[in-house]
């Protein structure tokens, strides 16, 4: 699995573990997954550090129930696209009962194991939502 | 600058070919287009093959070399392309403009992909590739997942009910019915679809698309040389666009601005509108995208694709046909996918087709790479 590369992780660090995001100060985009470039403004944009609270609303959601290689064990699973409160959208894990997640509901960013790269390998951390009410 | 022609089309079988490698299958539809247009080896001025992942698969990279060598083809320039499921197409656009080019006159392109060789769960997290590898393959998303985000929005949206959805599959399982070239030949019927195991709520098995091997091959020539063939399929409209590579960077879940983009693009160089298309074919790698492709391409109004449906008019005999050799669900050999959906409207056009849509004139393909970050449409006519 090529997203468990351990200089991958390291690079990710600040976004996964503190939720940095990114900021165009020139046309007010935000950014999470961070963007190093603004996509708007392109070479004119000036990009800043930008944290996110971790709230936001599920838009969509789907139970997985087919895993890729890593997730066998966590099988089935919820992952939703959740509309950031400060403007981004980002794909995560929902954590807790699968029947209670649902289009429009709320949710916070929280830090959880993701998964196993192998019986040796490491043990990959990251961002998951947890339902809010 | 030149119009170009499909003048030959090969393909083979889809299906799991445990006994054949990836070369034997990109040879023998090579060879079958070859065979199909009356041409031989040395006519071929060039290649330009469709191939999502063989690096992944079967752990081959320079794919486009092997394929010339294979086949016997050296020295002339053989060139790889890729954009996820939208390879095909993708090689058969760079084919086109190579002949505009005015560089060659006779050019193969080809679409190949080899996903039986690796496990399944392998071939999932392959396929994956195709979307953001740092931010959804990470958070343990499949390539069925990202359509069941679409389907969920697009139901919440626009009232689709399930049974409504099931629809898709059961008629391009009927128009697959007598293709000898699709992996399954089996009527289903609604039930069917909603009894089939839950892949990614609100998919089902018979919603997705199966992982095949397979390989396709067209020649394309100039106007010149397309002139002394027996019912050249012209190429009257090509368009391909881009979007964001993750699903969730989009400002809408329930279209695709890169088909939207690329269908305006290929109507505007053919010069015809959506309602003059007699037939197409859509990638329908799950159930949702089917629907979302009859929106994009402008056979129906935003949210109204159901109607298409409901009223079996994307069904054979119906006002706009789609799939009629199956589509994706019998068959999804992912670099090879936009190549074969090409040489079905090619038999379309020549009247020559399993499920042949009457007097058929014009017809279209659509080629999504991902879950719509690259787009291809192409538009044929028989004149
Ligand atoms: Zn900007």
């Amino acid at each position: 699995m090529v997203h468990s590369s351990i200089p991958l992780f390291w690079r990710l660090r600040k976004a996964k573990y503190r939720l940095e995001g990114t900021k165009c100060r020139k046309c007010k985009s935000v950014f999470f997954p961070p963007r190093s470039f603004c996509s708007r403004c392109r070479r004119k944009g000036e990009i800043e550090c930008f944290p996110f609270s971790g709230k936001g609303t599920i838009i969509s959601y789907t139970i997985i129930r087919t895993p890729p290689e890593g997730f066998e064990k966590q099988s089935p699973y919820a992952v939703a696209i959740v509309k950031l409160d400060e403007g981004a959208q980002i794909s995560g894990q929902v954590i807790g009962d699968l029947k209670e997640v649902e289009t429009g509901k709320r949710v916070s960013a929280v830090f959880r194991k993701m998964y196993e790269d192998g019986p040796q390998g490491v043990i990959n951390y990251g961002l998951k939502f947890a339902l809010t009410g | 600058m030149t119009r170009v022609a499909v003048i030959g089309a090969g393909c083979t079988k889809l299906d799991e070919h445990w006994d054949k490698s990836l070369r034997d299958l990109s040879t023998e539809a090579g060879v079958l287009a070859l065979k199909d247009a009356g041409l031989e080896g040395k006519d071929i001025q060039a290649l330009y093959i469709g191939n999502m992942s063989a690096g992944r698969f079967i752990g081959q990279e320079h794919l486009a070399a092997l394929t010339v060598d294979h086949a016997g083809l050296t020295p002339i320039p053989a060139t790889r392309c890729e954009a996820a499921c939208a390879s095909g197409a993708l090689a058969f656009r760079k084919a086109c403009m190579a002949i505009k080019s005015g560089e060659y006159d006779i050019v193969v392109a080809a679409g190949a992909e080899k996903m039986t060789d690796i496990k399944g769960t392998s071939a999932i997290s392959t396929l994956m590739g195709a979307g953001d590898q740092e931010w959804e393959s990470a958070v343990g998303l499949t390539f069925v997942g990202l359509y069941a985000l679409m389907t969920n929005a697009y139901m919440r949206e626009f009232g689709l009910t399930r049974e409504e959805l099931a629809l898709v599959p059961v008629k391009n399982h009927k128009h697959g019915l007598n293709n000898p070239y699709a992996q399954f030949n089996k009527e289903i019927t609604v039930q069917d679809v909603l009894n089939s195991p839950l892949i990614a709520d609100p998919l089902r098995l018979l919603d997705c698309s199966p992982i095949t091997d397979g390989a396709a091959a067209v020649i394309l020539a100039s106007e010149r040389a397309a002139r002394k063939f027996d019912n050249p399929v012209w190429v009257l409209g090509s368009g391909q666009a881009s979007d964001t590579l993750a699903l969730h960077s989009r400002a809408s879940l329930t279209e695709m601005l890169a088909a939207r983009v690329a269908s305006r693009k290929a109507y505007e160089q053919a010069g015809l509108g959506p309602d003059k298309i007699d037939v197409a074919e859509v990638h329908d790698c799950f159930s949702i995208a089917e629907v979302l492709a009859y929106e994009d391409l402008g056979f129906a109004n935003k949210g109204e694709a159901r109607k298409l449906l409901i009223n079996n008019e994307t069904a054979i005999g119906g006002r706009i046909p789609v799939n009629t050799d199956g589509g994706l669900k019998l068959g999804h050999p992912v670099g090879a996918t936009g190549i074969k959906q090409i040489i079905e409207i090619v038999k379309q056009l020549r009247g020559r087709a399993v499920t042949q849509v009457k007097d058929a004139k014009t017809g279209l393909t659509h080629n999504v790479g991902g879950s719509g970050a690259t787009a291809l449409v192409h538009i044929f006519g028989s004149e």
